[in-house]
């Protein structure tokens, strides 16, 4: 072994040890300030944590970007949905009067709340753009209940990581992480361009996510759960979800 | 770090045509962006419909079309039968492949400036920045003369400014359409979207870039099969330069 290739072999050593301590390092501090997304095994994890980390890091508190009224698409696409049941029929035909949402799970008074109970919250009107992960977009008001209003209200414990939503249509569930669930922009939408939210558009109501893919806004939501741990409940990592195979994080 | 070949070790046969960063750099960018373009094909075939401005949806008229079925049975594409939905794992390994291409393009740019690579090699000698030159490189090609032994070392004007193009211009303005797509990116940094035109302008854009790199990349891989395959393909792999008696094989 001649001088060089000596240097060489310690210089390597020593980067490969920083490298890997430096790793261990990143990869406590993201689990501990929430950088780790749930998705984050298997071959495409590096990936989607980084996004997921450099998105928590850079666009903590930002806003989804606005627009003026002038803007509403005046040709929204409501995209397809599963034939409705009869359930939903059924409440549909009673105007919906019937409906409710449960929130449990990880808040100090579990409720479930009627549509007039969320319409007695205060109100939110944003004009913002849904973006399908397949590429094409429209612009719409949605009008409803900031959800971080309710859970407020309903007091979120400690311990609470995520949300779980679930879907009154069948297998059709997600979560998010509590920053997303009380970002005030998301919101419990039961009005779009000045009308009642129709059927076709998550009608009576959906939770809209305005910082992610239109994946991430189930429709005809009926039960919220704040959950610590989002085992189970993870559609990218669940055979049985419409969005199973579909990063967790939709930011991007 | 920059190894130059003086004439001597040409004439012998030695000397690197390439350093390691320059190889190794240049190959983890041939995998990734050969996973972001079929990856991205495969994205594309969801909605193959373009459009221009912020919003554009099935109900919208399209700037242009890409006539073939999609993977989606909501899109309008004249045929009858709808491809297999191939976005879930496309859209996870086009974001890695991504972060791949991102962070090898930042060590290779900032290895580059450092060693005075893109000035030495890349960026054309005040003799040849005229267009004469570049005519009389383009008509070389044209009439398909043999590289001669100073080209298995350097790279002609045209070479240059296409690699320059490429780098500094193609793959920027790639990464930032792509960027320009992303909701939560847009949070944080709203007028990379609005200069851009808008969210479908983005898109579109991302769209046009990507087949301009997949052009250089034919063109690319048709030149180095023209100038000898073997011995470029040495240049850019063990970085061993073409020994000038064997260029023609």
């Amino acid at each position: 072994m001649n001088k060089i290739s000596r240097r060489r072999f310690v210089t390597a050593g020593l980067a490969t040890t920083a490298g890997i301590s430096g790793l261990a390092i990143a990869t406590s501090l993201a689990n501990r300030y929430g950088l780790v997304p749930p998705d984050s095994g298997g071959i495409f994890g590096p990936g989607a944590t980084l996004t997921y980390a450099a998105h928590r890091l850079f666009s903590r508190n930002l806003l989804a970007r606005e627009f003026p009224r002038s803007k509403i698409s005046t040709t929204p696409f409501a995209n397809s949905i599963a034939p409705l049941s009869d359930d939903f029929k059924r409440l549909q035909s009673g105007g919906f009067a019937d409906w409710h949402l449960s929130v449990q799970g990880l808040v100090a008074q579990p409720a479930t709340l009627s549509l007039s109970d969320l319409r007695n919250f205060p109100v939110r009107s944003q004009v913002t753009e849904v973006v399908c992960e397949e590429g094409w977009s429209y612009i719409a008001e949605w009008i409803g209940t900031p959800l971080h209003e309710v859970l407020k209200a309903l007091g979120v414990l400690s311990r609470a990581r995520y949300l779980v939503y679930v879907s009154m249509d069948t297998d059709w569930w997600d979560s998010i992480d509590m920053e997303e669930a009380l970002h005030p922009q998301t919101l419990l939408t039961w009005g779009m361009n000045d009308g009642d939210l129709p059927v076709s558009f998550g009608g009576p109501l959906r939770l809209r996510v305005p910082r992610q893919l239109g994946y991430k806004s189930v429709k005809f939501v009926t039960r919220l759960m704040v959950t610590d741990s989002v085992k189970g409940f993870v559609p990218a990592l669940d055979l049985k979800s419409p969005n199973y195979g579909y990063s967790w994080y939709a930011g991007i | 770090m920059l190894t130059r070949v003086t004439p001597a070790d040409s004439l012998q046969g030695r000397g690197t045509r390439h350093t390691v960063t320059v190889r190794v750099t240049h190959w983890i960018t041939v995998v990734s962006f050969i996973a972001l373009l079929v990856t991205g094909i495969e994205i594309l075939i969801s909605h193959p419909r373009f459009y221009w401005g912020e919003v554009g949806n099935s109900l919208t008229p399209p700037l242009f079309k890409i006539p073939i079925p999609s993977s989606r049975s909501t899109v309008p594409t004249g045929y009858t039968y709808v491809l297999p939905d191939q976005n879930g794992w496309s859209r996870y390994l086009h974001f890695e492949a991504a972060w791949v291409l991102l962070l090898t393009g930042l060590v290779y740019v900032v290895y580059g400036f450092y060693t005075r690579h893109f000035g030495r090699n890349m960026f054309p000698d005040r003799a040849d920045r005229t267009w004469a030159a570049i005519r009389h490189v383009i008509a070389k090609h044209l009439r398909l003369t043999r590289s001669d032994e100073t080209e298995g070392r350097s790279y002609n004007v045209v070479q240059r400014v296409t690699y320059l193009l490429v780098v500094f211009v193609l793959f920027p303005l790639v990464i930032w359409t792509g960027l320009a797509m992303s909701p939560a990116f847009n949070s944080a940094l709203p007028w990379s979207v609005i200069l851009l035109g808008g969210r479908q302008s983005a898109r579109t854009l991302h769209f046009i870039v990507s087949v301009s790199l997949v052009l250089f990349l034919f063109i690319h891989v048709a030149m180095i099969v023209l100038a000898g395959f073997a011995s470029r393909m040495r240049g850019m792999t063990t970085g061993i330069a073409t020994d000038p008696r064997s260029v023609d094989e």
